[in-house]
């Protein structure tokens, strides 16, 4: 990879084109040798697979230049070929080898209650838990990256409950279990393709990656939804939608755009819409208190 | 007899096993376990019912229209409103386009590893830019990673596979097409959640689903990007995904044989026209190759072998959920929903044995079409190629009706219908997400969510023994089931497959309500 090709993927919105050219850019590729590509270990704990679906309609570059090019995926419950003890054999080896050379990609939150209630695969005839995996894992990563906002903060597993209990897994993030680890977080539910992959690749580069008090990349997560929200003319002039499909600023629908760090305005989703643009408002969800954002729910009207 | 775990099962969604008794070369019996358990709906008790939509899409990342769709349902079924025009039409733009990423990345990249043979690349002497850049790094990773961790993982995540000459289809010029469409594919399903976002803003977890409709009212922009991407979509599911079905049920003959079940229940879905009870695919349940009409008092769920202390065989409007991590004799998180008391199979090729049953058109044309070009009988498609089948004649079907729906769409008009949430309520919604039938109840009280519980497709599927130790449709599925290789068994990774298992869906909870409640059947 070039400098040049560097700036294009990490590169902020601007690099983006609307529609970009989707295809194994077979011109603009350079294979590398296979030892340039930095194997990644991609575990799901209770999670709904959103972030690897998102990751999957990633742009520029797609999802099959990343797999070639830049990574080498060792293991990934939606992705790999391999299943049962092919898959598991892989991890195994992992830590039986001392490999450190891999980076770990946590999707989902982590039970602590019990291993029970999300396990991965059979050791020695005993199903193990996602906890175990992610702490053995962990240990000789060259780098943690945490996607999606379960990973992240816990989200909606690891929500506090209206009824007032405690959430009934124990469900938390990987700081949860694994208090100071050093890790990238990459919140959004989902998190934007972008995101995952422009982080990914500044580990790849051994490029430093300035990070905000909650583990977020300030390349993404620096402004408000806000500062860069298509309404923003509207709510300088106080027009506001007062039911969805209003035409208007979505303050009074309950948009925590305020509240909410991310640049999806400008960078858009699948290159085509967003969460202000397409008149529905931010829910908050790069936040680490997400579904609670706005230290209420998502919503605060009773009609609309 | 032997005993073999398949655990994970990958190229699904989520945590899903099987373990299974062998005897003879054949699964003698199974056990589906599903491996995770998130205590999901109980976030939803007290929260405006407004936030269901958004909260119970995030139940799952690969069918989330569905879930946001039915959740809207049965708030407006609690409101007594129901979508207007635009809305009714944009949601079923959103969701069919969500149906055709679904299918089409189910098909090319979570089953076709089963039986493609990928190092065929290797192989590959055209022209193509594209392919030979896939055979360079093919024979980049093959050639330099000789040891330890890197030969296991040389060309990941698409090797290693199960070992064994006999799975992998040998035609070369069809594997290295196949190829070539699996990478084709991953642009086209992009390329229908890009139609997806268009319509409600984001995907997963859209944004843009609100109660009554979507938020956004339709443009003639938005319109005329949706019809530029429809017709690449429709070119490649015409032209390399019913095709490469076709193929496949002829080179793999034996797929007809296995993964074989027989009752069906559809709640029907794309209510078209005015009328919301109008759906393009029927509702029903086909049992004994008869049609019957669905009544929804007839579910419930049962649990016990699965892992929850709660009373057993309740109907979903009284649905309890409470964790029992040690029970003893339970085996999965999955419910065992039944119908009548009965297991029941949902899905694509539920969809389609009840719409051929109920006598839709569109539907027989297409299942006659495929099942003549392939040279086999209704009665073979029920089976683990039935199910591929269903999907492809599902998408070809749906790229027309998008392109109806398209023209229907009011340029400029309100997209939804406003509501109120009343302070007390209740309400259902039922529809059909890509892998099946989805339900949704709610129960409102003080104008806060009460009660809310959902039966998920995979819950259907991938469901236990029940409490009379009936075995669940894919645990029926798998038995006779052929295992050649007790190292490797492809055969059954296979059938299990073709359901296209989603398990962050399957596995929910609810904590038990203060308050029965009747719900109306929409």
């Amino acid at each position: 990879m070039n400098r040049r090709e560097f700036i294009r993927i990490v590169g902020g919105a601007t690099a983006l084109a609307v529609f970009p050219e989707v295809v194994l850019a077979g011109t603009k590729l350079t294979l590398g040798k296979a030892s340039s590509r930095t194997p990644v270990i991609w575990l799901q704990g209770q999670s709904c697979s959103g972030d690897s679906v998102s990751l999957l309609n990633a742009g520029d570059p797609d999802i099959a230049t990343l797999l070639t090019n830049h990574i080498s995926l060792h293991f990934h419950q939606t992705l790999s070929t391999a299943t049962g003890d092919t898959a598991i054999d892989i991890l195994l080896k992992t830590l039986e080898q001392g490999a450190k050379d891999y980076v770990l990609v946590m999707e989902g939150s982590i039970p602590q209650k019990s291993d029970t209630f999300c396990t991965i695969g059979e050791v020695q005839g005993k199903p193990r838990g996602v906890r175990e995996w992610v702490t053995l894992l962990a240990k000789n990563a060259r780098a943690v990256v945490a996607v999606g906002t379960c990973a992240t903060y816990g989200c909606i597993p690891g929500a506090r409950l209206r009824t007032g209990g405690a959430n009934p897994t124990g469900a938390t993030s990987v700081w949860g279990v694994l208090p100071g680890v050093k890790q990238i977080n990459i919140p959004g539910c989902p998190a934007h393709p972008d995101w995952i992959i422009g982080s990914l690749v500044h580990l790849i580069m051994n490029k430093r990656l300035k990070l905000d008090a909650f583990g977020r990349p300030l390349l993404y997560y620096k402004n408000t939804v806000h500062d860069k929200c298509e309404h923003l003319q509207e709510y300088k002039k106080n027009v506001f939608a007062r039911a969805w499909g209003d035409p208007g600023c979505l303050y009074k629908l309950g948009c925590l755009g305020i509240d909410s760090n991310c640049d999806i305005p400008v960078r858009k989703w699948l290159g085509v819409n967003s969460c202000t643009g397409c008149g529905g408002g931010c829910v908050g969800c790069t936040e680490p208190v997400f579904p609670d954002t706005g230290g209420r729910g998502l919503f605060p009207m009773k009609k609309a | 007899m032997s005993k073999i775990v398949i655990d994970p099962i990958t190229r699904i969604e989520g945590h899903l096993s099987v373990e299974l008794d062998v005897e003879a070369g054949r699964v003698k019996s199974a056990r589906v376990r599903g491996d995770m358990f998130r205590g999901f709906e109980q976030i939803l008790i007290g929260r405006n019912p407004f936030d269901a939509v958004q909260i119970a899409q995030r139940i799952c990342g690969v069918c989330p229209i569905s879930h946001g769709i039915e959740s809207s349902r049965c708030v407006e079924n609690a409101c007594g409103v129901v979508p207007n025009k635009n809305g009714r039409l944009l949601r079923n733009l959103a969701l069919a386009s969500n149906y055709l990423q679904s299918h089409i990345l189910h098909f090319y990249h979570l089953a076709a590893l089963d039986f493609v043979d990928i190092t065929a690349i290797l192989k590959y002497s055209g022209n193509d830019e594209k392919l030979n850049y896939l055979k360079a790094w093919a024979a980049s990773e093959l050639s330099e990673k000789k040891t330890g961790v890197s030969a296991a993982t040389a060309c990941a995540p698409f090797l290693p596979r199960y070992g064994g000459d006999g799975f992998y289809i040998k035609d070369t010029e069809f594997n290295i097409a196949a190829i070539a469409h699996y990478v084709k594919a991953l642009d086209i399903r992009m390329k229908a959640h890009r139609m997806v976002a268009l319509f409600v803003g984001r995907v997963p977890h859209a944004i843009g689903l609100v109660t009554g409709g979507v938020s956004k009212t339709p443009d003639k922009a938005t319109l005329a990007a949706a019809r530029n991407i429809l017709a690449e979509i429709s070119e490649f599911v015409n032209s390399s995904y019913v095709p490469d079905v076709v193929a496949l049920a002829k080179l793999l003959p034996g797929y007809t044989e296995v993964g074989r079940f027989g009752d069906f229940l559809a709640y029907g879905e794309f209510p078209d026209g005015p009328d919301e009870k109008d759906l393009y695919f029927p509702r029903g349940i086909v049992s004994g190759g008869k049609r019957m009409a669905l009544d929804p008092s007839e579910i419930t769920e049962q649990v016990l072998h699965s892992r929850y202390s709660s009373p057993s065989n309740l109907h979903p409007s009284l649905g309890q959920t409470e964790p029992a991590v040690d029970k003893s004799g339970a085996y999965t998180w999955i419910k065992a929903p039944r119908y009548a008391g009965k297991p029941m199979e949902v899905g694509p090729l539920a969809r389609i044995i009840v719409g051929y049953t109920a006598g839709n058109a569109d539907i027989k044309k297409e299942v006659d079409a495929l099942a003549s070009a392939v040279g086999i009988t209704l009665p073979q498609l029920q089976s683990a190629i039935g199910r591929h089948a269903a999907r492809a004649i599902e998408s070809k079907l749906l790229c027309r009706k998008i392109s109806g729906w398209l023209d229907q769409v009011e340029e400029g008009e309100k997209p939804r219908q406003e509501c109120a949430i009343p302070d007390k309520g209740e309400g259902v919604g039922l529809g059909e997400a890509a892998r099946g039938a989805l339900g949704h109840w709610i129960s409102v009280k003080d104008g806060k969510i009460d009660r809310y519980q959902c039966i998920v497709p995979t819950t259907w599927n991938a469901s236990p023994r029940d409490d009379n130790g009936v075995a669940g449709p894919m645990e029926q599925a798998l038995a006779g089931t052929p295992v050649s290789d007790e190292k490797n068994p492809m055969e059954a990774a296979r059938v299990v497959r073709t359901f296209d298992p989603c398990l962050a869906c399957a596995i929910h909870s609810v904590k038990a309500g203060a308050e029965i409640a009747r719900f109306r059947v929409c």
